[in-house]
Formats: structure tokens, C-alpha cells, sequence
């Protein structure tokens, strides 16, 4: 008895301070006066050094700023976007908001967020280049274009090799200079395998973006549009690098088909057991490497394989501000103080990913031959737009047909001939929904 | 009536290993959890894993400890679980009576309604519900978050206490009736002690189902004052499943242990309601 009431004591007490302190929801837009402005800033940033160099620089913003406060709202990848479509329609979004920019293009189209084109600082917009902004410039629903977001962090595909199993296969070593063709990549991929070591391990789980962005090495595009209508295409150019894959799991046997169902880190143990001789992953994955690799394990981070070009697609991290903040430009200088170069170097060094920013990317941090970072640093010029960004029904096309088809292909259930049909048929049959 | 005692000693070896794989089963995920919460990224990053660590560290916890306010986020989640199951209990338990004893076709019509509500997808009425509670003050506050479990935790915990209430056979309360005992009376003399562990099991329902709710959490609570633990423990995972193992796994952890503790607590009324009352064994 005397636990329930304390237990009924304690509740009341900790309910009533919540109460006191929760109400922080309408905060934000409740300056006058000399009150400072107060911003949210919804951040999606998760390993530790990220997450740490993150609320440095907004401590850093608070402190040299005290008119303008930020508060640092930590969310999530896996469900951000569900969280940002209610407080869209509640018109209770945070201020500067964090996402990817496959995310913006409907957000912006429902007029969610606010075209930035006109607000840029001239010494932001100056230091990153087109190819960045690209990602970030979408329809706005009434046929204009507009910059929904700052474009910050971008990931380009390598390959993670076991440096021993590299040295001793005796083939070229690749530099950002004179990468691997496809050619010599399944060459030195056949090399190495030998012994219960595969050459090459392709995860798989989620094979859309990362063979639709290693497709553009081809001139893959797997979309086109004419006369206003966009369909899906799968051409001699798209079927190459499907192609390739598919041959060095059944043709070659130098990829071991069992990490076709592995998320892009599932792979890592059976690496450091030298079971894979190479990984092709996103530079954000040298991060695991680094902290998880045994002792005396060797690895190196190799440039991804050229075709006719070396271009990837690319999407971007990036800094939305809401349509409905009442402090634009308040948030529009804080953007661009927390995505100036010597920032961006920390944000980029703490996610392992590449910065747009040229002044970032001129960092020693960024070029130094530690964990490969000068490999990712130099894959960054390849980056072009991924031409599927801008592609109404994309997401859906992903989901339903485009995953589904390429698991099978890669699993050997269907032929390459099947998948492009399927790929073309279907998903002209999702894409014309969004273009009616 | 055979005693259990009197059984074959095979028989009861038999049961006594029945037992204990039962519990292997049941605690197998805790353990886990402690395990991978103490190893180091290297350790968990071996294709053979091991059970017990061979570096033991707890930089895990410290990790988890220094990078989110997970005492905070625990207690709130208490105080959130804890309103949420004791008022859906105080709601639902008058109502299960009446559903129970009163049978019409008012009755057989709310049943049926209690039980299609079940099968709604609530992620539809998502938006709304944002809506009202924006309009009427409860975004971004604990007693909004309260409300919403309230209401979607109630016609389960209702069907479940009918189904307790039902239970207590009706000849008990005609007794006490003519042992002169008003309605009241009897309610609260007869059948309270008997649908004990009715209620506690509802409770018991009521509080995981608040402790672990995520959804809704995640669009009514925007400030990082108020969060709740499900919040703060998907903070440690990244885009496409990937996720910080060792300090998740840390959190994790610790945020059993509330709802252990309340176990504890309440697993004896439980047991006690089982063996109170006319009806027992």
C-alpha cells in the first residue's frame, strides 16, 4: 500500500513538472521584445562524433549569437519523414530541418518548404558547386523551380579491399588518378578468389539506389523523359552494370551470392575473416571499418570501378528550412554558419561522408591518406545528380517494383531480358499515376 | 486428487527441464542484450559471437549515459506509463461491469464496436488527432501523450475486463443480495476481490503498451524536454537498419529495468487475486 502511494506520489509530482515544462511547442515563434529568437533545429546526425561535432557548433552558434537561440531537436533516419508529414500538416515543424534530398522533392511540391533561391548567402552558394545544388532543386508544385535545401554531405560508392588479400592477388593497385576499369575489377575480383575467400561481396538488401547510381558509370539512367512524360527505361546502357554483378555471382563465382540478402554492414564480419577480398560500399561505411577492424587487420579504400565515365549519382544531405517558420532569416544565417567550410569539415569527418563545401574538402582532414579519406575525398568530382531524384513515383517504383525485380535478377530467379520488362512494364504503370 | 509431488521422479526431472528451457527461452533476450551491452564494436563485429565478452567494458553504458538524457527520458516514460495504464483501468473497469451484467442489444452492439476498433488502422487518423490536440493545447506535453494511449489502449483492456467481470459468476453478488448487500456493496465487497488479477493483468497491458509506444510519441512530442524512452533509444540507429549495437543494446537494458521493477511490484497481486475470493481452488 505504501508503495502504490508513493509510487501514485512520485507519478503526480513528475506529471505535474512535465506539464510545466512541456509546453515548449509553440516557443519558437513566440519572440517580442527582447527576447531571443528562438529556433528548432531538427538534426538526424547518430554516430557519436557527429552527433558531438553537431551540438558543438550549435553551442558555438548559442554563445556568439544570443539573440538568435537554437535548440537541438535530435530525431531519426528510420522515421523522420513520417514525423515531419504530420508536423507539416500541424504547422508545428521544426525551423531548420535535416533529411536527404530524395525527401525534399514531395515536401516541396505540397509546399512545405521554403525556396531558398533567393536567400542564399553569396559565399554559400559560391562554395558549393552545381552539381550539389542540383540535388536540392525541384518542382514546386506549380511548375517553377526552386533550392529547397542546403546541400551538405554526399556519399559516393568504393570499394573497402583487404589489403593483404590485395597485395598478394599481385594486380594493380587503383588510384583516384587511374581507377579499375569494371573490366579489371572482375579480373582482380577472380584473382582473389581462391580458398574459401570470395573476391567480392555484394550486399544487397537494398540494391536499388546503389546499382542505380553505379548505372550512370554506363551512361545508365533508367529514366527518360519526352514531351512532359517520364518512363522508365532499360536500355544496353542500364543492363550493364546489372550485367556485371550478375556475372561475377554466377559466371565468375566471384561474389558470394549468400551476402545478396545483407544490409550494406552485414558483410563486415565475414571481411575481417577474410572470407571477402572486397566490399563496394558508401564511404560512410570506413567508419565501422575503423572501429571494428581486429587487430593487424589491413584495409584499404579503393576508388569505385570506371565504364565509359567514372560518374555516380549522387543525393545529398541537407538543411530544409519550414515554410511555416517565422524566422527565415534567422534561419537562413544559421544555416549558413553551421555549413560554412570549417564546420562542414567537422559534420563530414564525424558522418564519414563527403562535404559539398570546396573549402571543406580542402581540409587536411579531408585529404589525408588516413582511413582513406583522400580516396573519398577524390570520388567526390564523379558525383553528378542521380537522375532518378526527380522522378515523381520514384519511391513507389523502388519499393514495389524496381527492389523486388532486381532481388530476383541478382538471385538468379528471372533473366536480365525479364527484369528490364518487368522494370519498364510496371513501373511505367506506377510512374503514369504520378503524371496524370 | 493426485499430488504433483507424488509424481515419478522421470516425470519430474522431465518437468524440472521443461522448466528451465522455459526460462532460457524467456531470458535469452535479456542476456543477449547484457552481452552484446558489454562488448566491445570489434568483439561484435566477430562472425563467431561469443556469450561472454572477452574484454568486458562499459564504455557502452557510458556512451549511452553521456550522449542522451536516458534517465530523463525514463522517468517521463514511468510517469506516461503509469497515468496511462491506471486510467485506462479506472475508465474501462465500471464499463466492463456494465457490458458485462447489462446485456442488451446496446451492449452487443458496443462489444462489437470495442473490437472493430481494434482492427483500424491508426496511422490514418494520425494527422487529426495531431490537429485536435494542437488545437486544445496537448502537443508537445506528457498529459496530451497520456490521453492518446489512454484512448487506444481502452477497448482492449475494456474487452479484457468484460471477459474477467463475465468470469465472476452472478449467483455471488444474488448472495450477497440477500445477505442484504446493496449493488455497491457487493461490488466492492465480492467481485473487486475477485477480478484482482483481472485488473492487474489489464493494468499489466496497459503499462507495456504505453512504455513501449513509439508513434505517437514520436509526432505529438517535438521538444527534447519531453521525450519519452522509445524516442531517445532510436537515436542510436542511422538510415537502413544500421545501428550503434553496443550502446543501443546499453539503453536497452536500462530501460527494462522500470518495467521489471513494476513487475515485480505488481506480479504478487496478481498471484494473490488468484487465490483470493469464493472461487478458488
Amino acid at each position: 500500500m505504501r508503495i502504490k502511494s508513493a509510487l501514485a506520489a512520485a507519478a503526480i509530482v513528475a506529471l505535474a513538472a512535465a506539464c510545466g515544462s512541456g509546453g515548449g511547442g509553440g516557443d519558437s515563434s513566440s519572440s517580442s521584445g527582447n527576447e531571443p529568437v528562438k529556433l528548432d533545429f531538427l538534426s538526424l546526425a547518430w554516430q557519436k562524433e557527429s552527433v558531438a561535432a553537431n551540438k558543438q557548433i550549435v553551442d558555438e552558434w548559442n554563445k556568439a549569437n544570443p539573440n538568435i537561440q537554437v535548440t537541438y531537436v535530435q530525431g531519426s533516419w528510420d522515421n523522420v519523414n513520417d514525423q515531419l508529414v504530420t508536423q507539416f500538416a500541424g504547422g508545428t515543424a521544426p525551423d531548420v530541418i535535416h533529411n536527404d534530398s530524395p525527401a525534399l522533392a514531395g515536401f516541396a511540391s505540397d509546399g512545405y518548404l521554403l525556396d531558398l533561391k533567393d536567400k542564399l548567402p553569396a559565399e554559400l552558394k559560391s562554395d558549393i558547386p552545381q552539381a550539389a545544388w542540383d540535388t536540392v532543386t525541384f518542382d514546386d508544385g506549380k511548375g517553377a523551380q526552386g533550392v529547397y535545401g542546403v546541400p551538405f554531405l554526399q556519399e559516393s560508392q568504393v570499394i573497402i579491399a583487404n589489403k593483404k588479400l590485395l597485395d598478394a592477388s599481385g594486380v594493380r593497385v587503383p588510384t583516384p588518378d587511374q581507377p579499375w576499369t569494371w573490366d579489371e575489377f572482375s579480373a582482380a575480383a577472380k584473382k582473389m578468389t581462391k580458398g574459401g575467400t570470395y573476391g567480392v561481396a555484394w550486399a544487397m538488401k537494398s540494391p536499388v539506389n546503389k546499382t542505380l547510381n553505379l548505372a550512370l558509370n554506363f551512361g545508365g539512367t533508367f529514366f527518360q523523359t519526352s514531351g512532359g512524360k517520364t518512363t522508365v527505361k532499360v536500355g544496353p546502357e542500364e543492363r550493364e552494370v546489372l550485367q556485371r554483378i550478375h556475372d561475377q555471382l554466377y559466371k565468375d563465382k566471384s561474389a558470394d551470392p549468400g551476402a545478396l540478402g545483407q544490409g550494406t554492414a552485414d558483410p563486415l564480419p565475414a571481411f575481417y575473416d577474410g572470407k571477402f577480398a572486397m566490399l563496394p560500399a558508401g564511404v560512410y561505411l570506413r567508419q565501422q571499418v575503423a572501429e571494428q577492424a581486429p587487430e593487424g587487420f589491413e584495409w584499404v579504400t579503393l576508388p569505385g570501378p570506371t565504364g565509359t565515365s567514372a560518374q555516380q549519382g549522387a543525393v545529398s544531405q541537407t538543411l530544409s528550412i519550414s515554410q511555416d517558420s517565422e524566422h527565415v532569416d534567422e534561419a537562413m544565417k544559421f544555416i549558413a554558419f553551421f555549413l560554412n567550410g570549417a564546420n562542414q569539415a567537422k559534420l563530414a569527418k564525424g558522418d564519414w561522408l563527403l562535404p559539398t563545401s570546396q573549402k571543406a574538402a580542402d581540409d587536411p582532414a579531408m585529404t589525408t591518406k588516413e582511413n582513406g579519406w583522400d580516396v573519398a575525398t577524390a570520388s567526390a568530382k564523379n558525383l553528378v545528380v542521380a537522375p532518378f531524384l526527380k522522378v515523381k513515383g520514384f519511391d513507389e517504383w523502388k519499393t514495389k517494383v524496381a527492389t523486388p525485380v532486381l532481388q530476383q535478377y541478382f538471385g538468379n530467379k528471372i533473366t536480365i531480358d525479364d527484369a528490364a520488362a518487368k522494370l519498364v512494364e510496371d513501373g511505367n504503370e506506377v510512374l503514369e499515376r504520378y503524371q496524370r | 486428487m493426485r499430488r504433483a509431488d507424488s509424481s515419478p521422479v522421470g516425470i519430474r526431472v522431465l518437468q524440472y527441464v521443461a522448466l528451465a528451457a522455459f526460462i532460457v527461452f524467456l531470458a535469452f533476450p535479456l542476456l543477449w542484450l547484457l552481452s552484446t551491452a558489454l562488448k566491445t564494436p570489434r568483439e561484435l563485429a566477430l562472425t563467431d559471437p561469443t556469450w561472454i565478452p572477452d574484454n568486458p567494458t562499459l564504455a557502452n553504458f557510458s556512451d549511452a549515459f553521456g550522449e542522451q538524457d536516458l534517465v530523463g527520458a525514463a522517468a517521463r516514460s514511468l510517469v506516461v506509463a503509469l497515468f496511462s495504464s491506471v486510467i485506462t483501468v479506472l475508465v474501462s473497469l465500471p464499463a466492463a461491469y456494465a457490458m458485462a451484467r447489462y446485456r442488451s442489444l446496446v451492449n452487443r452492439v458496443a462489444i462489437g464496436w470495442v473490437l472493430v476498433s481494434q482492427v483500424f488502422p491508426f496511422i490514418l487518423i494520425i494527422i487529426p488527432l495531431f490537429m485536435i490536440l494542437r488545437d486544445i493545447g496537448l502537443i508537445n506535453t506528457l498529459p496530451g501523450l497520456v490521453a492518446v494511449h489512454v484512448t487506444f489502449t481502452l477497448p482492449f483492456a475494456l474487452w479484457m475486463l468484460q471477459g474477467y467481470v463475465r468470469a465472476v459468476p452472478r449467483e455471488l453478488e444474488e448472495a450477497a443480495a440477500v445477505d442484504g448487500a446493496t449493488r455497491l456493496r457487493s461490488i466492492a465487497s465480492v467481485v473487486a476481490p475477485l477480478l484482482m488479477p483481472g485488473v492487474v493483468a489489464t493494468l499489466l497491458f496497459a503499462f507495456i503498451s504505453s512504455w513501449n509506444e513509439f508513434m505517437f510519441a514520436l509526432v505529438i512530442l517535438q521538444d527534447p524536454g519531453v521525450m519519452t524512452l522509445p524516442l531517445t533509444l532510436v537515436r542510436f540507429t542511422g538510415p537502413e537498419g544500421v545501428a550503434r549495437l553496443g550502446p543501443l543494446a546499453a539503453a536497452s537494458l536500462m530501460a527494462t529495468i522500470p518495467s521489471l521493477i513494476f513487475f515485480a511490484i505488481i506480479q504478487r497481486r496478481l498471484k494473490s487475486g488468484l487465490m483470493a475470493g469464493a472461487v478458488k481452488g
